[in-house]
């Protein structure tokens, strides 16, 4: 493989600077502030802190409630993942094979990303309404059958499908991209020797999307555990009785609402080792899997 | 930063006004009201900038007063705070804990603006002030819980306005009993009111040392409360159908359900009296009193609501000048009634309030009703626990009440047993919160 070297190490930092700049003022520099914060008990109006240690992290470690939201977290991010990532990988399979009025559809497929999270929650909120949206005619059927307001599951199941849907627009650019670059050839000749569509999806393009399938999961997964807090905030507040309490979202709730600076901090440190470590085990363990071409 | 449309008009005029005369000593005022609220805020700035020709407001809208508290918090951090801050109840310990504030009483000594404090009402002072009874912050947008009914459907089912829980549980006997397909009661959970404005108004304690006045190592007890008692019959009417849940989650609050005419109850703050008078539906007929109270318990006063505003430290001579200026500007009889009409809140004054109920202001719609969150604050003088709550973490406390009460009128567990969880996870962060201000005293 060729690669390309700037011959004047000058230009390259100065190149890469406002980048780096950007990277260590609103990543770096807030992180290390965190981590130091996770350690005290900080005044909200400033006027001093006191050094802790680890009481902080004891307290959140030793907190049951804390570890279910952890929980809730891991689930959220795997039900939606899978949920995003199958649904799309299926519409991109549709779209690859050019059914009638694909074109039209793929443009369609895109928009929904374009939807901020706190506005996709809206939509949804209307729609999964017990007693105002669309599900109100479900329950007309079947009375009490749908009532997220206070089952903690079913709020949950809402939540996690509001996300997947938001989700589902960029894997699906992801994936068919994919689908498209693998070439026509193969395909055929896959026909030529007899293989039904089904096959050739099992033996030659699913193979041949691993990689994308792999950068699509470490995205979501990511994504998943901090981008679910605009749905979480207008869908649930994190209840019933704290069934949706995500990570995330307690963090936003004793930090920016409660001022309980430290033991956001602190929670903020644990989450931040949490999504490394997830995609630390990706990389390690899936990533092994996965054949680049 | 989200900031409100009000918020720019307010901006827009203030850069217009800055054209207009440039050596105007500025200063910056940063609020959390919203919609209708916030763009009456913004209008009061636009009066008081017309009435002066040395001092400008600068005046900001956030989205709400928890974004408001937290965006002062950063900018003070950062030295760029604004002079003066509309802060809410629960952000009332840290700023007191601080002591980074000019204490209004103080402030205006300092620049000798006479302003007649014992004019407020003592349930609306007291909330803001120290434990020895000196005002830190200027008593603002203020309002206490009542209770809205539909008065048509209570003439139907003949029943009196209920005036304790008892009586309330049998009215919704009664409205059911005539129309069983109506919703008596729209219950949603509110904190502020099925747990403080109840445990004021009875005269019991929700935490020791006096709601935490009188010192920062204060527990929680209303777990050993009849406020205990009174979520059970919540739950109750709940179960049997004679209340039912409304929420944003399921689409619908409870205010929005009584101004459908959907419930003939709910529970909620007289600042709504204004939106309920703007948007109802056709042909609803509705009234307010006050909240009631357990059976055999005298009554005492509700506590006070809303905001108050605060001058922070670290500001020059000339802006707290500016700031004193636009407080004695918003304390006249003329800007109270402003407000106080534009709005649902109340006034805040006795002298404004005399002075509206002489006019008549009182006495007929749209403003009819108001008077009776006047009398519900002022019921009794306030008491060591009619003072209000001076607890810490105070939104995080009234979260672990939330989700408490959610599990259990979801059925999970019992009302005491949730209670309990509640009291004593609010036990923790009281705790946590004396260790952060540890070799402090609240002032």
């Amino acid at each position: 493989m060729r690669r390309a070297y700037f011959k004047n190490n000058w230009i390259a930092a100065l190149m890469v600077t406002p980048q780096l700049i950007v990277v260590f003022t609103f990543f770096y520099f807030p992180a290390s502030q965190a981590m130091y914060w996770a350690f005290t008990l900080e005044q909200p109006w400033g006027g001093g802190n006191t050094w802790v240690g680890l009481d902080n992290f004891r307290a959140i470690l030793s907190d049951d409630l804390y570890w279910s939201s952890v929980w809730l977290s891991i689930v959220f991010a795997l039900g939606s993942t899978a949920l995003a990532v199958g649904m799309a990988l299926i519409l991109a399979i549709f779209v690859d094979r050019q059914l009638a009025g694909y074109k039209a559809y793929k443009i369609g497929m895109i928009w929904p990303y374009a939807i901020a999270a706190p506005a996709v929650g809206l939509a949804f909120r209307f729609i999964f309404s017990p007693g105002a949206g669309i599900m109100m005619f479900v329950n007309q059927v079947f009375p009490d059958l749908w009532n997220p307001v206070e089952n903690g599951t079913q709020a949950m199941a809402m939540v996690i499908l509001a996300g997947a849907w938001k989700q589902v627009a960029y894997n699906f650019i992801f994936f068919l991209a994919g689908l498209q670059s693998i070439p026509r050839s193969l395909i055929e000749a896959g026909a030529m020797d007899g293989a039904r569509t089904l096959r050739r999806m099992r033996d030659i393009q699913l193979p041949l999307l691993a990689p994308t399938f792999f950068f699509v999961l470490v995205i979501n997964i990511t994504d998943s555990f901090t981008d679910s807090f605009g749905i979480i905030d207008t869908m649930t507040a994190g209840g019933p009785s704290r069934a949706t309490n995500l990570m995330v979202y307690k963090i936003f709730n004793d930090g920016f609402q409660g001022l309980d600076y430290s033991g956001a901090a602190a929670q903020s440190i644990i989450l931040m080792g949490l999504v490394i470590a997830l995609t630390f085990v990706q990389f390690r363990y899936i990533e092994r899997k996965v054949h680049y071409t | 930063m989200t900031k409100t449309y009000p918020a720019l008009a307010a901006l827009a005029v203030a850069c217009f006004a800055t054209t207009a005369s440039a050596d105007k000593i500025k200063f910056d005022y940063w609020y959390g009201l919203t919609g209708d609220l916030g763009v009456v805020l913004a209008q009061t700035c636009d009066r008081f900038n017309a009435s002066q020709d040395k001092y400008e407001a600068v005046c900001t809208g956030y989205d709400g007063y928890e974004n408001v508290v937290q965006s002062a918090i950063a900018a003070f951090r950062a030295g760029k705070a604004p002079a003066l801050l509309q802060s809410f109840d629960a952000g009332t310990a840290d700023l007191m804990m601080s002591g980074q504030f000019y204490a209004v009483t103080q402030m205006m000594k300092d620049y000798n603006i006479e302003i007649d404090w014992s004019d407020y009402f003592p349930a609306i002072g007291n909330y803001y002030a120290s434990s020895k009874g000196e005002l830190f912050s200027m008593p603002f947008n203020s309002s206490t819980a009542v209770m809205y009914y539909n008065t048509d459907d209570l003439t139907a089912a003949g029943v009196a306005i209920p005036t304790t829980w008892d009586e309330f549980g049998a009215a919704l006997q009664a409205l059911k009993a005539k129309n069983a397909a109506k919703c008596a009661y729209g219950y949603e959970p509110q904190v502020w009111i099925d747990l403080e404005q109840y445990s004021a108004i009875n005269n019991i304690p929700l935490a020791t040392n006096n709601n935490g006045y009188d010192g920062l190592d204060t527990q929680l007890v209303y777990n050993t409360t009849s406020a205990v008692k009174h979520m059970e019959d919540i739950k109750s009417w709940l179960d049997a159908g004679l209340a039912e849940m409304k929420v944003s989650a399921g689409g619908m609050n409870s205010q929005e359900a009584f101004s459908q005419n959907l419930c003939s109850f709910f529970f909620g703050s007289i600042a709504s009296h204004s939106s309920l008078n703007l948007k109802h539906a056709e042909g609803l007929n509705w009234d307010v009193a006050m909240i009631p109270t357990e059976k055999g318990m005298e009554r005492h006063n509700s506590v006070v609501g809303g905001a108050s505003l605060w001058v922070l430290a670290g500001k020059t001579e000339e802006e707290y000048r500016g700031v004193a200026e636009y407080l004695k500007f918003i304390a006249t009889p003329e800007e109270i009634k402003f407000f106080v009409s534009n709005t649902g809140y109340i006034a805040v004054t006795k002298s404004a309030f005399d002075a509206l109920t002489g006019e008549g202001f009182y006495s007929a719609a749209p403003f009819k009703g108001r008077e009776v969150a006047i009398a519900s604050l002022t019921a009794t003088e306030p008491g060591p626990l009619g003072r209000g709550f001076r607890l810490g973490s105070m939104i995080q406390l009234r979260a672990e009440w939330l989700s408490e009460v959610q599990a259990a009128l979801a059925g999970d567990k019992p009302v005491q047993e949730a209670y309990d969880t509640a009291v004593e996870r609010g036990n923790a962060l009281l705790a946590k919160f004396a260790k952060t201000y540890a070799g402090k005293t609240l002032p």
